[in-house]
């Protein structure tokens, strides 16, 4: 186990929130077609507010801190509330467009040490990524940004969501990666609209193009290993919990809202109300989450994939139980292994669901990390 | 023993949180990653740029941590110059301004 991975698993163990994921804003300057934000401000946090947060998600514990959105740029104080994050030591990430990061933009960010950029980009076809984010010119000044980032020597990471407008484009996006020296990470997730609307789920990929991705060494390392067949759960495996939201991960709204992540819609408190750590510590929703075991589950303790899954308890919530299977893990863990899971095989689907039948209400899976 | 005294202060360049008693610290030009003890844990959080570090071992390491003071202070010198090599502490013969981001 490396040293990140121990110091991850006392967090958990201890309960310490190490890392928070914290927009500044849902307004942006893009409109992608796969977004699932309202980019109306309802009244987000002043700079005060989101500098006072900062105290005390540093008093909790908090290591490491990623600021996203929205686009975070859209507010003018962002590199403001960066500066406060980094006095108090935060480990600082930044998820952005880059629209809007020119030459003293990129420098100020490398001023305040900030550890990673994380930049979306969907195509190495400028007329693709342009038609994806609405955003005349989008591609050119995005890749702009992202040469004066590396200019000041800033770790910088693409992050490529995938869906049916750009499938064909990922080989070209990670080329493009390699061309800017810049890491590459694959993400073929669309997640329905905040207020439910699942509209934006047509663009997913369909699952019977997902073992192109899974098994595809370039994207995924070691195909033997990323796509081995379950094991058999041990006692152990059946006493552990799904991941780190609510246990040493969560999530924070531009309007102070508390979840465990920020694909887990339960509301668990306000920090325009309540203190960070009383919600964190007290809350009955966040110790709702953190008292899930595998073996509670209604469907997946029974499932040979239980312990190797990456079953998302935010998209179960959203499925109707956060105990219950996440449909869009149970084709992940499918379509990687070709082993049907028990959700799978309870609903009678002896063979993977493809364009025509799929009738799950979503695909989403995590990010694939893949080197530079 | 060394005649001048040693001065040592954070760099503005790092992460660092304390989890149970101990010192996460990373250094966001290379993101090494390091967690430091109990007693390297009190020198760090010490490193205010204008405490002299045999201060600091005198007054953070021996009061605290039952320990030998020569055998303190050499192993303190041996972990900051460690931690100095990685730029996550700023050394000097001089009192030094602990570095706040610009």
């Amino acid at each position: 186990m490396s040293l990140m991975s121990e110091v991850g698993q006392k967090a958990f163990n201890l309960g310490v929130p190490i890392a928070v994921h914290l927009d500044v804003t849902y307004r942006c300057n893009e409109r992608c077609v796969h977004c699932y934000l309202d980019h109306d401000d309802h009244g987000e946090m002043t700079t005060a507010e989101i500098n006072g947060v900062l105290d005390q998600l540093a008093e909790a514990g908090v290591f490491f801190l990623t600021f996203s959105g929205g686009e975070v740029f859209m507010r003018r104080d962002f590199l403001e509330l960066v500066e406060h994050a980094r006095r108090l030591m935060f480990n600082v990430k930044i998820k952005t467009n880059a629209v809007m990061i020119h030459e003293a933009e990129a420098r100020r960010i490398r001023e305040l040490d900030v550890d990673t950029v994380q930049i979306s980009v969907y195509s190495h076809h400028p007329e693709v990524h342009d038609a994806i984010t609405k955003l005349p010119h989008s591609f050119e000044r995005t890749t702009k940004a992202i040469r004066f980032l590396k200019e000041q020597g800033l770790r910088v990471t693409i992050a490529n969501v995938l869906m049916t407008v750009n499938s064909a484009d990922h080989a070209g996006v990670q080329k493009l990666a390699a061309e800017l020296g810049v890491h590459y990470t694959l993400d073929p997730t669309i997640t329905p609209m905040m207020d439910g609307d699942t509209s934006v789920l047509s663009l997913r990929i369909p699952g019977e193009e997902l073992p192109d991705i899974f098994h595809n060494p370039a994207l995924v390392g070691s195909q033997e290993e990323f796509c081995a067949p379950p094991k058999p759960p041990s006692e152990e495996d059946l006493e552990g919990y799904s991941c780190s939201a609510g246990h040493s991960f969560c999530y924070i709204s531009p309007y102070g809202d508390v979840f465990p992540c920020v694909q887990f819609p339960l509301p668990t408190g306000n920090i325009r109300q309540q203190k960070f750590l009383d919600i964190w510590n007290l809350s009955p929703q966040m110790k709702e989450v953190r008292s899930i075991q595998a073996k509670d589950l209604t469907v997946c303790s029974s499932c040979s994939h239980v312990s190797s899954c990456s079953r998302c308890p935010g998209l179960a919530y959203m499925e109707g139980s956060m105990r219950g299977p996440s449909t869009a893990d149970c084709e992940k863990s499918f379509y990687r292994t070709g082993v049907p899971t028990a959700n799978m095989l309870r609903q009678g689907l002896a063979k993977p669901r493809g364009r025509s039948g799929n009738h799950a209400p979503l695909i989403q899976i995590q990010p694939i990390a893949v080197p530079a | 023993m060394p005649e001048n005294p040693i001065y040592i202060a954070r760099s503005s360049a790092i992460a660092a949180r304390a989890l149970a008693g101990e010192m996460m610290v990373m250094n966001s030009a290379d993101s090494t990653f390091f967690t430091l003890n109990a007693v390297a844990t009190a020198i760090f959080q010490a490193a205010d740029g204008h405490t002299p570090l045999r201060e600091i071992v005198r007054d953070r390491v021996c009061e605290q941590f039952d320990v030998d003071p020569e055998q303190a202070e050499a192993d303190a010198e041996q972990f900051v110059a460690e931690l100095s090599g990685h730029g996550i502490l700023l050394v000097s013969n001089q009192p030094l301004a602990s570095e706040k981001p610009r």
